[in-house]
């Protein structure tokens, strides 16, 4: 049994340390290699927080603009309808309420009256959206988030990227091997909503940054590097705040090049969106139209005539790399609502391999010490806890790379800490055996005596070590679960180790007669 | 070779209250200088904040990097040497109370290259950790240690006896403690790979203390006519000289990782240190002669 276990681990262990297996024993082997924590092998660690509730407000905002409408078309007469805390609506209702309450019921189902007061003139009502509609559009939110980072991780191409969700709102993000990891994050964590609205161009932005802007109106700004000095500038434009078009019309983005070669991203709409476009180009010619990612403007061309093709383009002076991203997150579509980034963690590759070297510098002078350390103490015995203890390096290798288990750094620690930790149980058998032979025992009774006694020993020893293992597993993210991981395979090996292997070399040696007395 | 010799006598239990008075001030020190320090020096994994590693071309020192900062306010972060001296590796550090933790890397990053030319500096580790989430794990930590130590409670209740488990805990509790306390004093960091160094020092100070039980179990059947205090005690020296071995093999090991590891690893070497010497201490005087000393008052 101890063979065939040792086989199967050295069998694992083999991708690791020749490579890939061509060939015939390739397709039969298993292929998995011992797998780096990306404090090893360099990258990121993201936790992201999707700001769920913000999808409910601008959810409401959209509500607010097609409720007026509505009421305007039903001759219901209702003012100062207004967002309040949030995700609220508050308005004044004139004339017959009956009516106001029957409208809200049949067209409005997912609102809920909040609050409803008698002011003589009119109603004061505060409506809210209902509370399973929220949490539904909570959970969708932070679903649709996923999926869209999962989108335009897979299109910006990083090898064995683990997106998962955590908790009820947060995204946990792996990325091994990202070199740059600022662009990585501007592209996750960008909202990516784009919006096409329509310039104000009867006032003046001027008087409007004064304070004095129209009630149906916004003021955003379009963001300028320049690429040689660096220095940011600012330039305001005046917006009427409804959107005429987002995103979501899209069909695909690509990084196309002008005359100057200077890249832009080149949008195609789908049938709706070109409709959407064609009527929209049609009705305001002459007008010039603002092309919005995430609040900052990035042109206002004016429209030269209708365009029915159902494309656009968005220029700006871009780098290669950032028309490139843009495209991305314009194909893999816009977050539902913003991310937070709670916690980002980034290796670069040159200090994992530091690490690496750092770690088996450590193991393999430990190993040496102690090794040397039990053959000194305990003589030809010492060399058979070696042997163990050797296997026993081996068998944690294994299994780290057979259970697809990730080595971090702190796992290089368990598994030095594992070396001094199994010659533990060799030296409580031995102790056993020397106490034994004391006594006056033969050869053979006392090491059969020094395992059996020290077994119970042992279990129990190693049973507390593997409760707080377990315990820091539960507890642990990342690198504290891979030191986990190890200490635990560590003891479980350590044990068999301890009390087959060793046990089985004194056995043959004994039986076989090479062995008269053990020295010890 | 043997170092302890067979029919050794040491009286440890007759040093029971001089051990008691010897932990407890021990104790009290850890205690009273994290509390002098106001709390332990919470690395960024628990306090939160942003940490950045970096590696320089040619020599540099730690004012003319903070100059470097100075343009973009962070003149005041914590600026330290990372690991030895030809390396040029520093760590930036800035505390939680900048808002905008999100681009404060990159800030960082751009700052430094500027200063040192786009060769001349590696950006080697970034780390950011919200406020938030370090409460988080600040929780979290606390909790594997209480739910570590029940665990083991309920297992030596099961195994031996509820007192012996009591003595057990009490021995571990005063591991940690001080262990804690080395952080404090020393004014280390205190992080998540820290924590993960204690939850292995319960578990190795709980091996040589069971080890040790283990002995009492087996004695107090083979020796019902005698006392217990000398049950206790021959059971200590009777397992003396495999406490001290593993005690000295774990040792070596952790040493070797505190000068090899390099730089991370080597705050949790140092934990792990302390924890060692003083686990094995505390299974000799303290875990077994509590049960003692619980025996005698009845």
């Amino acid at each position: 049994m101890t063979l065939l276990i040792t086989a199967a681990a050295l069998i694992y262990l083999a991708p690791s340390v020749v490579g890939e297996i061509r060939g015939f024993l390739g397709k039969i082997l298993p292929q998995d290699k011992i797998h780096l924590g990306l404090d090893l092998q360099g990258g990121m660690h993201l936790v992201l927080e999707v700001e769920a509730q913000k999808a409910v407000e601008s959810y409401v905002e959209r509500i607010r603009g097609d409720l007026k409408e509505d009421l305007k078309r039903k001759r219901i007469y209702a003012h100062r309808i207004e967002t309040i805390n949030g995700d609220q609506l508050s308005l004044e209702v004139l004339g017959e309420k009956g009516r106001f309450d029957e409208f809200i019921e049949n067209n409005y189902p997912i609102l809920e009256e909040i609050n409803a007061q008698d002011q003589g003139k009119y109603f004061k009502v505060i409506l809210g959206m209902n509370k399973k509609q929220a949490e539904y559009l909570k959970r969708y939110a932070v679903d649709q988030a996923l999926e869209t980072i999962r989108n335009r991780v897979d299109q910006f191409g990083v090898a064995e990227p683990d997106i998962s969700p955590q908790g009820t709102d947060r995204i946990l993000i792996q990325l091994p091997g990202v070199k740059d990891p600022q662009r990585a994050i501007r592209l996750i964590g960008r909202t990516a909503l784009l919006e096409f609205k329509l310039l104000d161009e009867e006032y003046g932005v001027q008087e409007a940054l004064k304070g004095n802007v129209p009630e149906e109106d916004m003021i955003l700004y379009q963001r300028r590097e320049d690429p040689k000095t660096g220095s940011v500038s600012r330039v305001p434009f005046l917006l009427k705040k409804k959107t005429l078009m987002t995103g979501e019309v899209l069909k695909d983005a690509q990084v196309r090049f002008d005359d100057f070669n200077q890249p832009y991203v080149a949008l195609e709409f789908d049938p709706r969106g070109a409709k959407m476009f064609d009527r929209i180009t049609a009705a305001n010619v002459k007008k010039r139209l603002a092309i919005i990612l995430d609040d900052n403007v990035y042109s206002a061309p004016v429209i030269q005539e209708r365009i029915s093709g159902g494309r656009a383009q968005i220029t700006g002076a871009f780098t290669l790399d950032e028309a490139r991203d843009l495209a991305i997150v314009l194909r893999a579509g816009a977050l539902p609502a913003p991310v937070k980034i709670l916690e980002n963690r980034s290796v670069g590759p040159s200090l994992g391999k530091d690490l690496i070297d750092k770690g088996l510098k450590s193991v393999i002078i430990g190993g040496i010490l102690v090794v040397l350390f039990m053959m000194v103490y305990y003589k030809l015995s010492g060399a058979i806890a070696d042997v163990a203890l050797i296997l026993n390096l081996i068998l944690i290798m294994g299994a780290l790379a057979g259970l697809r288990a990730t080595l971090t750094l702190p796992g290089i620690a368990g598994i030095i800490l594992t070396i001094g930790m199994a010659v533990d149980a060799n030296v409580l058998i031995f102790e056993r055996i020397r106490e034994e032979l004391r006594l006056g025992k033969t050869t053979r009774a006392a090491v059969d005596g020094g395992y059996s006694k020290a077994f119970l020993t042992i279990m129990d020893a190693n049973v507390t070590t593997l409760i707080a293992a377990v315990v820091l597993f539960q507890f642990g993210t990342g690198p504290v679960k891979g030191f986990a991981v190890t200490l635990s395979i560590g003891i479980v090996a350590s044990l068999f180790t301890a009390l087959f292997v060793s046990r089985a070399i004194f056995d043959v040696l004994l039986t076989k007669g090479m062995l008269r007395r053990v020295s010890i | 070779m043997e170092f302890i010799k067979p029919g050794t006598k040491i009286n440890f239990v007759g040093f029971r209250r001089l051990a008691f008075f010897l932990s407890g001030l021990v104790v009290a020190a850890s205690i009273i200088s994290i509390v002098l320090h106001g709390g332990l020096n919470y690395g960024i994994d628990f306090a939160g904040g942003t940490l950045v590693q970096v590696k320089f071309k040619e020599p540099t020192l730690v004012e003319s990097i903070k100059n470097q900062l100075a343009p973009i306010g962070l003149d005041r972060s914590l600026v330290q040497r990372f690991g030895e001296k030809r390396e040029n590796e520093y760590l930036i550090r800035v505390e939680r109370s900048v808002s905008d933790l999100e681009t404060l890397s990159l800030e960082i990053a751009e700052a430094l290259q500027r200063g040192y030319g786009k060769d001349g500096v590696e950006i080697r580790r970034t780390e950011m950790v919200g406020a938030k989430v370090g409460k988080d794990l600040r929780k979290k930590g606390i909790l594997a240690i209480i739910y570590a130590m029940i665990g083991i409670l309920i297992y030596i209740t099961w195994r031996f006896e509820f007192i012996f488990a009591l003595g057990a805990i009490v021995a571990l509790a005063h591991d940690v403690m001080i262990t804690v306390g080395a952080f404090s004093i020393t004014d280390k960091e205190f992080t998540l790979p820290i924590v993960a160094a204690i939850l292995t020092i319960i578990g190795y100070s709980l091996n040589d203390t069971i080890v040790v039980y283990d002995r009492i179990r087996e004695n107090r059947r083979k020796m019902r006519r005698e006392p217990f205090g000398r049950i206790v005690n021959a059971s200590i020296n009777e397992t003396l000289g495999r406490t001290l071995l593993t005690s000295l093999t774990t040792l070596i090991v952790v040493v070797i990782l505190f000068i090899f590891g390099g730089g991370v690893i080597h705050d949790f070497a140092f934990a792990l240190m302390v924890g060692i010497l003083v686990g094995t201490y505390s299974s000799v005087f303290v875990a077994s002669p509590i049960i003692l000393a619980w025996q005698e008052r009845k």
